[in-house]
């Protein structure tokens, strides 16, 4: 599982999202031509999975979570106003509320780092020759190509008379799970479209190194599109996108 | 809360020890919102893992200096491999689930025979999903140290895993390198 030479340990950068640009097309230069390592890849893959299937992470016991919350928040089922106000008291309560606030604060960190992910998805299947594992420009193969491959149904709707001509699709690797990546075009530039199950929550606009993320969600699936077209022209997509029923 | 339950993942792959786990996390939650002054920017959830994981070796040097003797880390993974063997056969779980349970208990006790620094690396990156610069953040080593040991971690794993399904006598399974 180690490759062959000095590829060994960039091949864990690899599935792990860590190389940068140069490696990362290094890599896969050598993978065209070293079966040791492209099979190495696969048993690492394997391997990930089946830590991840496993059940082997331990769970907190229920009476844990409670001494937490018990010690760090003394009336658990006081109401978010009435905590508030207990938080604005200076001192001691203002420290505690800050830290609480801080860790509350937490799944914005992890945003970001999945916000990086999706540039970087997006940039690997520029780089790589990867765009698309199927090809097509009708809905009618893309959709069910997925069945089976994710346990949730995208929508992919053919958006061409929008001036979003659909290219294909493929799966992508994003936030530890597997999604389906649809890919757009607009003109010369390339909107890849990832989609995973989350509860509905407000639009997002993310701006980061020169790419744009905007995110939506839509029939119980959160939606981000990632491009080098503007922001206006990804509004213009996701409109397309919402706008145009399913099955048409 | 967040982060409770990778708190205690943590504290139990580290200390192999559940129940003392439990303490520890609560110490460290404590430590934290205690020290939160010093809080210097960077990932939060790596500055607790951080704090957690100083509460583990903490928690463990203590206990050894109070014990007579020290356990090896090659007889502790006998006696998790005795208790696999020694797994309850739970008659209420449909089959499909006890099956993942073992499997379960199956990467458990293989990953918990990996020497610590592989051990700790792949249960930041596989369970609690960090990347590697929030592991440098945790574990205080050089980025290129994480990618490394995750290597060798995971063939470690691979390795004993493989082993522990020729013990079980499962038919032949793909041989991972």
């Amino acid at each position: 599982m180690n490759g062959c030479g000095e590829f060994g340990p960039l091949l864990h950068g690899f599935v792990d999202n860590e190389l940068d640009a140069a490696n990362v097309v290094r890599l896969e230069n050598h993978l065209k031509q070293c079966t040791q390592c492209r099979d190495d890849l696969v048993d690492i893959s394997r391997l990930r999975a089946a830590i991840e299937e496993s059940d082997a992470r331990f769970e907190a016991p229920d009476r844990l979570h409670e001494r937490i919350a018990q010690r760090f928040n003394p009336k658990p089922s006081a109401r978010p106003i009435a905590q508030m106000k207990r938080w604005a008291i200076p001192g001691a309560s203002g420290a505690l509320a800050a830290s609480l606030a801080l860790l509350m604060l937490l799944p914005i960190q992890t945003q970001s780092t999945v916000d990086r992910e999706i540039v970087d998805d997006h940039v690997r299947s520029l780089l790589s020759d990867h765009l698309t594992d199927v090809r097509t420009t009708s809905q009618h193969i893309v959709r069910p190509w997925f069945n089976g491959r994710i346990d949730f149904a995208p929508r992919v709707p053919e958006l061409a008379g929008a001036g979003f001509p659909l290219i294909g699709g493929r799966l992508d690797y994003l936030n530890g799970r597997v999604v389906p990546a649809v890919v757009y075009r607009r003109r010369l530039h390339t909107i890849n479209l990832f989609a995973w199950p989350a509860e509905h929550s407000p639009n997002r606009t993310v701006e980061r190194d020169g790419y744009t993320i905007l995110e939506w969600s839509d029939g119980g699936l959160r939606y981000a599109a990632v491009s080098d077209v503007g922001k206006q022209e990804l509004i213009q997509f996701r409109t397309a996108f919402l706008t145009k029923a399913p099955g048409e | 809360m967040p982060h409770i339950d990778g708190a205690y993942n943590l504290a139990c792959y580290l200390t192999r020890d559940p129940s003392l786990s439990e303490d520890i996390v609560q110490n460290a939650f404590e430590r934290a919102f205690r020290a939160f002054g010093e809080f210097r920017g960077g990932s939060p959830r790596a500055w607790l893992f951080a704090i957690v994981r100083n509460c583990c070796f903490t928690a463990l040097s203590a206990r050894n200096k109070q014990s007579l003797r020290l356990v090896s880390e090659a007889s502790l993974a006998q006696d998790d491999r005795d208790q696999i063997s020694n797994f309850p056969d739970d008659g209420d779980n449909p089959e499909e689930s006890l099956a993942r349970q073992q499997e379960g208990l199956t990467v458990r006790s293989a990953l918990e025979g990996l020497p610590e620094p592989f051990r700790e690396a792949i249960v930041l990156r596989e369970f609690e999903g960090l990347s590697y610069k929030e592991i440098v953040e945790v574990t205080g080593v050089a980025i290129g140290t994480v990618m490394s040991r995750l290597a060798r971690g995971r063939s470690m794993l691979a390795r004993a895993l493989l082993e522990y399904r020729e013990e079980s006598s499962s038919p032949m399974h793909e041989v991972p390198r």
